[in-house]
């Protein structure tokens, strides 16, 4: 098999596998990141470069660096090739202009966003970014389309990655929605705003690296940081649907339901839009356990991730919850009294 | 062995006794009368206290009193409802819920998302400023002003009635 090095850790892999993919088998620091390449998904990758890494020996064969960095989501690997990516000054300093045009015409309204807190481009920009930005000029602005009551399109934050144009053409019957216009111009739409509705389109929430493809049944209604996401499953009837969730709660409220993520936040099974939309509620499901976050990730804020056991203590209502007439406000009821009101 | 009892750390100790006390003791005039003199002193020395709120003491530039939830120029609430004001709070005293502004009221809110409910505990705020620190919109700042005491409970929390920033108060 061949042999290559990334970042001095060498690693046998199978012929054909690209470099992301291999840096992925050693796992770690030294994995580029990616916004565009799923590895669930046929034929994406190669369209964000911020992947790139730079090649410091072609092959035993051809011991010459390559001219230029190269995109590592679609590179396959030769027998003792030597890649950098974390080692490489070349690569960062290519990473941070990335950013820097990846953010060009996006909108940073992260206070507003509903992906705040777990989208992938911010953690890119925390990581490589610059502090500030040197772009003056107006953004690229588009009118709102309508595309259903689940889904919210947001063009303005769209990165272009195609992530949800593949959901579309893999995983559903038939292809609801695409890229129109050219250049900077593209943007996602269905055409002449036809709302999608297939069992599967949920997916493409999950997939958005960004917050362009957003809940609808979730807007605004929290931070992803306040809700506390635990491992569920149910038995769902839909042939290609394994039922195998993250419920985002919030005390006994189900908020949203997403599907698991692995360590590069790609989504381990898509689910169907049933188990998506339609059972936000705690009874439906059965709970495994607290998900396990990254350490630095914002969810983890205040939060215990021990499964903990419910439990009833036996003593005065009053010692508990206080007096009922200090509990006007909604800073000291309980989610379940706020939702009664 | 050493006598604990002879050593003073403070310097201060004075032994107690009890002894018969002296005619002119015993008469207390002229002790009421030192007594009243010091008094007297007093009357006519700096005073150590203000007249709270008439006068009203020096603050520090950086004192931070009661918050306040800002306006823009033109008026909009700047507070989107981010929650990273509630997330930087290391007492847990900030609340909201978020909803979204519908077409009208521009003039109102700022930003398409905006606090509908947003309440700060203040028996719970210990005023460290993280939530002014953490804003991204300029939205909370903490004030000069002292937050006012109450009788109940529920008059601690503060919701969008006592925070945001009245017409009058905007300086342009």
């Amino acid at each position: 098999m061949p042999k290559v090095t990334i970042d001095g850790v060498s690693i046998e892999v199978e012929a054909g596998t690209t470099i992301l993919n291999a840096a992925r088998q050693i796992g770690g620091d030294l994995v580029p990141p990616a916004m565009c390449y799923y590895s669930k998904l046929k034929g994406s990758g190669g369209k964000c470069r911020v992947c790139l890494v730079e090649i410091s020996k072609g092959s035993d064969a051809n011991p010459n660096p390559m001219p230029k960095l190269q995109a590592s989501c679609c590179t396959p690997i030769a027998d003792g090739m030597e890649v950098k990516n974390m080692t490489s000054q070349k690569v960062q300093d290519m990473r941070k202009g990335v950013v820097e045009f990846l953010l060009i015409n996006h909108p940073l309204d992260c206070p507003i966003c509903d992906q705040a807190g777990e989208c992938d481009l911010q953690n890119l920009g925390f990581d490589y970014g610059a502090q500030k930005t040197r772009y003056q000029e107006g953004r690229r602005t588009f009118d709102k389309i309508d595309i259903g009551d689940k889904i919210q399109l947001h063009m303005t934050r769209c990165i272009l990655c195609y992530r949800c144009t593949y959901v579309a053409d893999q995983l559903t019957p038939h292809r609801d929605h695409g890229v129109l216009n050219r250049g900077d111009a593209s943007e996602i739409s269905t055409y002449i705003s036809h709302a999608i509705d297939n069992d599967f389109s949920g997916n493409m929430i999950d997939v958005c690296p960004v917050g362009a493809l957003t809940d609808k049944t979730f807007r605004f209604k929290s931070r992803v940081w306040f809700l506390k996401p635990y491992r569920a499953h149910r038995q769902c009837s839909h042939e290609k649907c394994n039922g195998q969730v993250d419920l985002w709660m919030f005390g006994n409220d189900v908020y949203r339901v997403t599907a698991r993520k692995d360590d590069y936040h790609e989504v381990e099974s898509f689910i169907c839009n049933e188990c998506r939309f339609e059972h936000k509620n705690k009874a439906d499901w059965t709970i495994e356990g607290p998900r396990k976050l990254e350490k630095w990730s914002v969810i983890n804020q205040g939060k215990y991730m021990k499964r903990t056991a419910e439990v009833n203590i036996d003593t005065e209502k009053a010692l508990l919850l206080g007096r009922d007439q200090d509990r006007k406000r909604l800073s000291m009821v309980t989610p379940e009294e706020a939702k009664k009101k | 062995m050493t006598d604990y009892g002879a050593i003073s750390l403070t310097g201060r100790k004075k032994d107690v006794s009890q002894k018969e006390m002296t005619f002119s003791e015993k008469l207390y005039l002229p002790g009421i009368i030192k007594g009243m003199g010091i008094t007297l002193k007093h009357f006519f020395s700096k005073k150590v206290t203000v007249q709270y709120p008439d006068e009203k003491r020096e603050f520090s530039p950086v004192y931070r009193g009661q918050h306040i939830l800002m306006r823009d120029e033109n008026g909009a609430e700047r507070c989107t409802a981010c929650g990273l004001c509630a997330v930087a709070c290391p007492a847990e005293a900030i609340t909201m819920t978020s909803a979204e502004r519908k077409p009208g009221e521009e003039k109102l809110y700022r930003e398409e998302k905006y606090a509908s409910v947003y309440e700060i505990n203040m028996l719970r705020c210990i005023f460290c400023g993280l939530c002014e620190e953490a804003c991204p919109k300029e939205a909370i700042f903490l004030t000069e002003k002292i937050s006012n005491a109450d009788y109940s409970r529920e008059g601690f929390i503060f919701g969008k009635d006592k925070l945001v920033m009245k017409p009058e108060q905007q300086v342009l």
